[in-house]
């Protein structure tokens, strides 16, 4: 079970599928992304957050 | 109601959904503001909603979930806004926090991209940045450094100044902690590129000035300026998650004393429970590529632990069957246009590039769409391709490194092979670069499109191929990295191969005695050491070097060399992945009078003799300089531990010999994370800080038995020369020979001789070739619980192929016309992957004759 749907639980959450397991993700607002979805770019790519 | 996504700054529905893209995709009632949860009343949307989803009989569920392990990642909370009132945050409109700015940068904020005041809506000619608020802020009880705030201030100034290039820009700050890989690279780039002018100062007030902010600051000279501004920006930083005690108290595990999660330094990931992890900001304030390290990280050590329980309830994902495309069927070419919001539409007149292709030969269908990447649009993409029978299609969006794998998913999803999909950038190629050129960017749009159209008239289907995965790994250096990578690999299930040029494992850690939290670093790694020596899944090769490798991701087989004495033996090995902990060690720069004059030694050296029984190990003057020889001189780059070495040795010498007169000379202090504190109590021992100007260095010189230390003290603003009886250089780190290993596996270091990874924000481990990963110093310099934390990322993702037990290869390979081939075997001999083979004079026939040859 990964506890939180930010940019560290969602990566833990796909990792542990590649691995070969079932995981809960838990996250308590209605959509994952946490506080980088609010992000504009990232750097130094200029990439786009979402 | 106020948008919480966009910090307050816009207004939103009770009913809506954060943004475009957001997943799911679900719009969602927000129980604050809905009157009929609150109050009883209104449920006007139930009947208005024609699909009936609105549901209020719903209550919350509890279930009972049973897990093997628990990673919390409940990222950061924010700083209480009482501690910015004192910058006249919640008074004063037009001082925002750093993420409001973040979100008026933003194309899909408040003001669509523009920056402007909020008072009155102007547009800001004078933008300060104030940093540290929030954290190293005794006034809070945040004496840790958030490690992020002066790199995102940096990207923030610069992001603002290309939106205005006539704004100006400064940052108030005490030190710049730039430490990040090539971090100091954007630093320098935005004071001498982009004209960011940074000012050390602490900031005291924040007025009211007509419609402006007058700013009180006051420089280390103890001269106090004033300055007017149109916004002030504070770079707040990360706080504990507000749910941290709650979380703490439910999972049984302990927090430290700023209500983080409590952790160590040669477990970084392990809480207090066993079976229960962190990842990310919840560790400790950190920067997005350390929270996805860690979360690799933590993934991999939680599979470790449950390995029995692997592929338990798990559903695969089924594609429909692959549609049949034969050369002579019609071609039937969809054409999106994505807006991307107003990133692409704010420039490109997306309408008339989608009707120029409404033009094009074989094009049936045509549209724009708000965001292709939302999934709904993946929807609408799926619906199209079976409604006009779409068999190639053309995307116009963004950039294909980031986004061409999510579309030809669809396209699998969809029945079509994934190679029937072509995808040009009209964003970073049309938008971003000829923004002030809109016609021109439309102009070259449909040129993009018209060549992208006659590309895909010509694309096939390619059989998507799988080869079968050696279940064994090749980890190169037995460093911390590597023993840590090995152990994780290995305790996964996973045959390794740990090879290591010395004749003794520990590498560059065999030297440091302690961390700067008083942890025991050399029985740590003996430790180490000794369960990977034991494990029956790790052959140790020392005194090993690595000659051949050739293969690809899955199926590699490599050449190893060892020697003991004149024996000289070698080895192939056969692996499905490699990990590169090839490991650093401390540069010795000819600055400074370093071994020439036996009292300046480097902080390694002055550790291990305070680690020594000597009586006189602790001097009675010490004087320590900060980057020699690093961030400019011999080394472009911050080496990131130097300061806590300092700091930890500075610190050892007090508690030796408290009346020890220790100075350290220094250009920025970067103590970031928890080693604040140690920073905070070295000055409270009476540890003496006095920065240093790069254009005005400080000087050692000989005098006879003497050894001065000359530097401008900019407190006294005069020059001070001391004799002290110990000089301790910061000399930095540098990567172990690099060239060869890079040219034998054709991947890409950059300039400092760093390995470069593939993507520097989402695959920090991963490295240009598939199959090969890296960690530790070999990726760039850094304390030993990010090492810890990075190899057991790397060995988490190595064992992604291992675990699968396949690899897809890449469809485009090439292929032999049977007709023209006169079986010269020259393509064979040449052939690096050993792709292709002859029928007859195989390796295998011409070994075995030679074999024979020399039986009798």
């Amino acid at each position: 079970m990964v506890v939180g749907g930010g940019v560290a639980g969602v990566q833990a959450a796909l990792d542990l599928t590649e691995l070969g397991y079932y995981v809960y993700l838990v996250e308590k607002s209605a959509a994952v992304g946490g506080a980088m979805a609010q992000l504009d770019k990232t750097f130094p790519t200029n990439d786009c957050s979402l | 109601m106020v948008d919480q996504y966009n910090e307050g700054l816009a207004v939103t529905r009770p009913i809506h959904i954060d943004y475009p893209q957001a997943v799911p995709a679900s719009y969602f009632i927000d129980p604050s503001a809905c009157l009929h949860l609150k109050h009883g009343t209104c449920k006007i949307c139930e009947p208005v909603c024609r699909s009936h989803a609105i549901d209020f009989s719903q209550q919350p569920v509890e279930r009972d979930l049973h897990v093997g392990a628990v990673i919390m990642a409940p990222g950061f909370g924010k700083v209480p806004d009482e501690a910015l009132a004192k910058y006249g945050y919640g008074k004063h409109p037009d001082v925002v926090t750093s993420i409001e700015f973040e979100r008026l940068l933003n194309p899909s904020g408040p003001f669509k991209g523009e920056v402007r005041c909020i008072s009155d809506k102007r547009h800001p000619h004078k933008i300060a940045f104030i940093q540290c608020v929030g954290s190293r802020d005794i006034g809070c009880d945040n004496g840790y450094c958030s490690s992020v705030c002066c790199m995102y201030a940096i990207k923030e100034a610069m992001v603002a100044k290309e939106h205005d290039p006539d704004c100006e820009i400064t940052i108030f700050y005490m030190d710049m902690r730039t430490q990040g890989k090539d971090f100091d690279a954007a630093r320098i780039r935005a004071e001498e590129q982009f004209g960011i002018k940074f000012v050390r100062a602490r900031v005291a007030d924040v007025m009211p000035w007509g419609k402006q902010l007058k700013l009180t600051y006051s420089t280390l000279a103890g001269g106090h300026h004033f300055e007017p501004f149109d916004m002030v920006v504070l770079s707040i930083g990360l706080d504990a998650p507000k749910s941290a005690g709650e979380l703490a108290k439910i999972a049984d595990f302990e927090l430290n004393k700023y209500d983080f999660c409590k952790t160590g330094s040669f477990a970084p990931l392990q809480t207090t429970r066993p079976g229960v992890f962190v990842a990310g900001a919840f560790q400790g304030p950190k920067d997005i590529p350390e929270s996805v390290t860690q979360s690799s990280a933590a993934a991999g050590i939680a599979s470790a632990m449950i390995k029995l329980q692997r592929g338990a309830g798990v559903v695969h994902k089924a594609y429909p069957d692959e549609q049949a495309v034969a050369e002579e069927d019609e071609v039937r070419i969809g054409v999106f246009v994505c807006r991307c919001g107003i990133n692409i539409s704010g420039t490109v007149d997306v309408p008339a590039v989608v009707d120029s292709a409404g033009h094009m030969e074989n094009v049936v269908f045509f549209s724009d769409s708000l965001y292709s990447c939302s999934q709904d649009a993946q929807e609408v993409i799926k619906d199209k391709i079976k409604k006009h029978r779409l068999n190639r299609i053309v995307m116009a969006a963004c950039s294909p490194r980031t986004h061409e794998p999510l579309f030809q998913e669809t396209l699998k999803d969809a029945g079509l092979n994934r190679s029937l999909f072509e995808m040009v950038n009209i964003r970073d190629q049309c938008s971003w670069v000829h923004a002030n050129e809109p016609e021109e960017a439309t102009n070259k749009s449909r040129d993009l499109v018209r060549m992208g159209v006659a590309k895909a008239r010509l694309i096939r289907p390619l059989p998507e191929q799988t080869v079968p995965v050696t279940p064994q790994a090749l980890i190169i250096g037995g460093g911390v990295a590597g023993l840590t990578a090995a152990e994780n690999l290995a305790n996964q299930g996973f045959q390794c191969h740990l090879v290591e040029k010395q004749e003794k494992l520990g590498g560059h850690a065999l030297r440091t005695q302690e961390t700067i939290l008083g942890e025991n670093t050399s029985a740590m790694l003996q430790e180490l050491i000794s369960r990977v020596e034991k494990h029956e899944k790790i052959e140790v090769l020392t005194g090993a070097e690595l000659v051949a490798v050739n293969g690809f991701v899955g199926n590699f087989s490599s050449v190893v060399k060892t020697s003991r004495g004149k024996n000289e033996n070698e080895v192939t090995i056969d692996h499905g992945v490699i990990i590169i902990a090839t490991g650093g060690r401390e540069h010795r720069p000819d600055l400074y009078l370093l071994g020439q004059a036996k009292k300046v030694v480097t902080q390694q050296e002055l550790e291990s003799q305070l680690a020594g029984k000597a009586k006189d190990r602790a001097p009675d003057s010490v004087v320590m300089i900060q980057c020699a020889g690093s961030r400019g001189e011999d080394l472009k780059y911050c080496s990131k531990i130097c300061c806590n070495a300092a700091v930890k040795n500075a610190l050892k010498i007090k508690e030796i010999n408290p009346a020890s007169q220790v100075i350290v000379l220094y250009r920025d202090m970067r103590t970031y994370g928890y080693a604040e504190d140690a920073y905070q109590l070295a000055r409270e021992k009476g540890v003496v800080f006095i920065p240093y100007e790069v254009d005005r260095k400080p000087r050692v010189e000989k005098k006879g038995n003497r050894v001065n230390v000359n530097f401008f003290d900019p407190i006294l603003q005069e020059d001070v020369s001391i004799a002290p009886e110990l000089i301790a250089l910061s000399v930095g780190i540098v990567p172990e020979d690099t060239d060869s290993l890079s040219k034998l596996l054709k991947i890409p270091v950059n300039e400092n001789k760093f390995y470069l990874e593939a993507h520097v924000k989402l695959r920090p481990v991963e490295l240009a070739v598939a199959g090969v990963y890296v960690c530790g110093l070999a990726h760039s310099p850094k304390p030993l619980d990010e090492i810890i934390v990075q190899a057991q990322a790397a060995a988490a993702k190595a064992s992604m192929p291992l675990v699968k037990g396949y690899v897809a290869v890449e469809p485009i390979v090439s292929v032999i016309d049977k007709e023209m081939c006169i079986g010269c075997g020259i393509c064979s001999s040449r052939c690096p992957s050993f792709a292709i083979s002859m029928g007859g004079f195989t390796r295998e026939q011409i070994g075995a004759q030679i074999k024979a040859f020399g039986e009798i």
